[in-house]
């Protein structure tokens, strides 16, 4: 059993009134809602959390991309695993991911997380997500009915890149390049493992059976919900007759970890509160623009995760029912331990993207939650699934021949000085004379 | 009558309403098509022989994948003019498909005998946004569409199917439609018309409805203005879906002009 620790990073002070006042928390929310400075400080906290994780031996730091959305502030992914890269030593930098349909051209995506793994010694998971109806269609004008056509290609370009040795042309419906020559090059050969997360797509299923990718089902509902998605998963990796290996498959569930059950609730079910009522508060207008999910889909019943639909069937659940229900896996060591042992061995999973910062958590209490469960539910854990091999967790150098970044020395090493003059040194000033 | 016709060896294979007799004239639905009960047609169809077939992608015509922008599918009208052997035809076109018929017109200056655009969609002026169809719920959009909502026509129109066959086959067949019209609408509906209107030559009436909340009437300026010989008239007390609104006063703004 594997665990990454993912970091959806949230505005924690969304207002009270939120959900009444406001109809979405993702494209059209005010800006007047955000602070830049409050904004720093949480970008700040963030990165401890997930560094701190790396120091408590999560095997993957998770992060991915939204765009024009409160309860995910990463419109670049890459930004913080970089900054990753340089503070963390162990854990799979899980970028999940780029929507690579949307950078032009995707090449883009091939450079930096080449550079990522190179930066981090190979320690990327590569994660190309098709994006959301709302951050793929709304945010950014993706037209729905062309935008996985235009995902498949963008697939196609990076992962050649990554895999031929000498330059080539690559005459594409949306991209044309004379001179695909990738520099730098990934440390994982042929490629860093390649994760797709989804929300329920089929054509998904057969795409990660196909090239052999890890398939993440990236859900709120909890396991019990996402049962009929990874059924689904399931059952056409067996058609398809490929392995049924529980590394192939990775699933994002809410766990918080307190003393006790009953301090579990005092802790935890405000900010549960929050994430389901304000974080995913998403207009349903925004939800599925028509075309972004194939008629395949929707025909197979797959909700959506956000809109209408799945607001109605949160309405008016409580702590208790979000934990028999699934929805959260919280509760004391030992509760947590054996809930999600049973989870994960219903839906055949070996990769669980564990989300530990919930809405508004502040920092001491995901501290204590990510070093409960690491001490106290983790070695528990560990021996599910040892009779498989893992595939998809990132292949990285030696340790010994990994660079170690510089020990951070806040202190000036020379006197700053404030005179505008004296700043100027001789070498500006003969160039700016001629 | 419906009809179906085949195009390009099967490329596209076209379903399509036919009434009447007369001068030919050829219909070009708007981002939400035909609804099967589209009484104006039959009225033109007193004065003319109305095609009016479904673009690829709706009701049962196949072959979007065929289409990625404006330009395939004024050349797919084209090619079903052809097809037809209705080279050159009157040619009305609704909202988007107002859009499409500029486009047939614009790229070929033989094809419309006549032109007519019923608040047709293909500009964007920034101090008079477009409300963003794709993204109201069902029953936002009958408000957006009528001068009435409350009319027993805005009604039917904005219902949602109680039983769940009947919603799942509304929702798909909505997804369908409206994934197409994402190619020459999402996300501004904005795809150079202005650039190439001039090259239509043919007399063109631009018809919008006085209360129009979806495409504002004063957007017919900025046709009017780019094809030389086109006059604007107004209907009253219509909104976007005045052909289904106001049907007596359109159909008789439509035959006036093309008599």
């Amino acid at each position: 059993m594997k665990f990454t620790w993912f970091h959806l990073m949230p505005y924690r002070y969304l207002p009270e009134d939120f959900k009444e006042k406001y109809r979405s928390v993702w494209v059209d929310i005010p800006q007047n809602l955000y602070d830049p400075t409050v904004g720093h400080r949480l970008y700040n906290d963030y990165l401890d959390q997930l560094e701190f994780a790396d120091q408590m031996g999560y095997d993957g730091l998770g992060i991915n991309e939204h765009h024009q959305n409160a309860y995910g502030m990463m419109p670049s992914p890459n930004l913080m695993g970089a900054a990753l890269a340089r503070r963390t030593r162990n854990a799979d930098i899980v970028v999940l991911g780029n929507s690579i349909a949307l950078y032009n051209p995707p090449i883009r995506v091939a450079e930096e997380f080449a550079m990522l793994d190179v930066i981090s010694g190979g320690r990327l998971r590569a994660g190309f997500p098709v994006g959301t109806s709302m951050d793929t269609n709304f945010c950014y004008g993706e037209v729905p009915a062309t935008l996985r056509e235009k995902y498949y290609e963008a697939h196609e370009l990076i992962m050649k890149a990554w895999a031929e040795k000498e330059m080539f042309a690559f005459n594409g419906k949306y991209t044309k390049l004379r001179y695909v020559n990738l520099w730098p090059k990934p440390i994982q050969q042929p490629h860093p493992p390649i994760w797709i997360p989804g929300g329920g797509s089929v054509e998904t299923w057969d795409f990660c059976a196909k090239h052999d990718y890890n398939y993440s089902f990236l859900s709120y509902f909890g396991y019990i919900a996402g049962k009929k998605v990874a059924d689904g998963y399931w059952e056409t990796m067996a058609k398809l007759g490929k392995p049924l290996n529980p590394y192939s498959m990775g699933f994002a569930q809410v766990v918080a970890v307190a003393e006790t059950d009953e301090q579990a609730e005092r802790d935890y079910a405000p900010h549960m509160d929050y994430f389901y009522n304000r974080c995913l508060h998403v207009y349903d207008g925004f939800a599925d623009a028509p075309g972004y999910r194939t008629v395949k889909t929707i025909k197979a019943g797959i909700l959506g995760q956000v809109g209408d639909q799945a607001a109605l069937r949160r309405e008016g659940l409580k702590w208790k029912d979000f934990l028999e229900q699934g929805y959260v896996i919280a509760g004391s060591p030992k509760t947590v331990r054996e809930r999600l042992r049973e989870a994960m061995k219903s839906l055949n999973c070996g990769h669980l993207m564990m989300l530990m910062q919930l809405g508004s958590m502040p920092p001491e209490l995901v501290k204590k939650s990510t070093e409960l469960f690491a001490r106290e539910c983790m070695p528990y854990l560990r021996d599910l699934w040892s009779d498989h091999e893992d595939k998809w967790s990132a292949k990285p150098m030696n340790v010994e021949a990994r660079a170690i970044p510089a020990p951070v020395q806040f202190e000036l090493q020379l006197p700053k000085h404030t005179n505008g003059h004296a700043r100027t040194n001789g070498a500006t000033e003969s160039r700016s004379a001629k | 009558m419906k009809t179906t016709k085949e195009l390009l060896g099967g490329k596209f294979s076209i379903e399509m309403w036919e009434f009447g007799s007369g001068d030919p004239l050829l219909f070009i639905h708007g981002a939400g098509g035909l609804f099967g009960v589209d009484p104006f047609l039959e009225e033109l169809g007193k004065t003319h022989k109305v095609y009016a077939p479904h673009f690829p992608g709706y009701g049962e015509s196949t072959g979007s994948e065929h289409i990625d922008d404006v330009i395939d599918a004024a050349l797919f009208y084209h090619e079903l003019m052809d097809e037809l052997k209705i080279p050159t035809a009157n040619i009305v076109g609704h909202s988007m498909g107002g859009m499409l018929a500029a486009e047939v017109a614009a790229l070929d200056n033989s094809r419309a005998k006549k032109l007519v655009l019923v608040a047709p969609a293909g500009m964007w002026l920034d101090e008079h946004p477009i409300p963003d169809l794709f993204a109201a719920k069902l029953d936002e959009v009958a408000p957006l569409m009528f001068h009435d909502p409350k009319s027993p026509m805005a009604q039917a129109f904005g219902a949602i199917p109680t039983d769940f066959k009947a919603l799942e086959a509304m929702y798909v067949e909505r997804v369908k439609r409206f994934s197409t019209a994402s190619k020459f609408l999402w996300p501004i509906p904005d795809r150079g018309l202005k650039k190439r209107a001039y090259r239509i030559k043919s007399p063109t009436l631009v018809l919008w409805g006085a209360s129009d909340k979806l495409i504002a009437p004063l957007y017919a300026k900025e046709f009017t203005k780019r094809i030389a010989g086109s006059k604007e008239q107004v209907i009253a007390e219509a909104g976007h879906m005045l052909p289904y609104e106001q049907q007596e006063a359109f159909c008789k703004a439509v035959n006036g002009f093309l008599k």
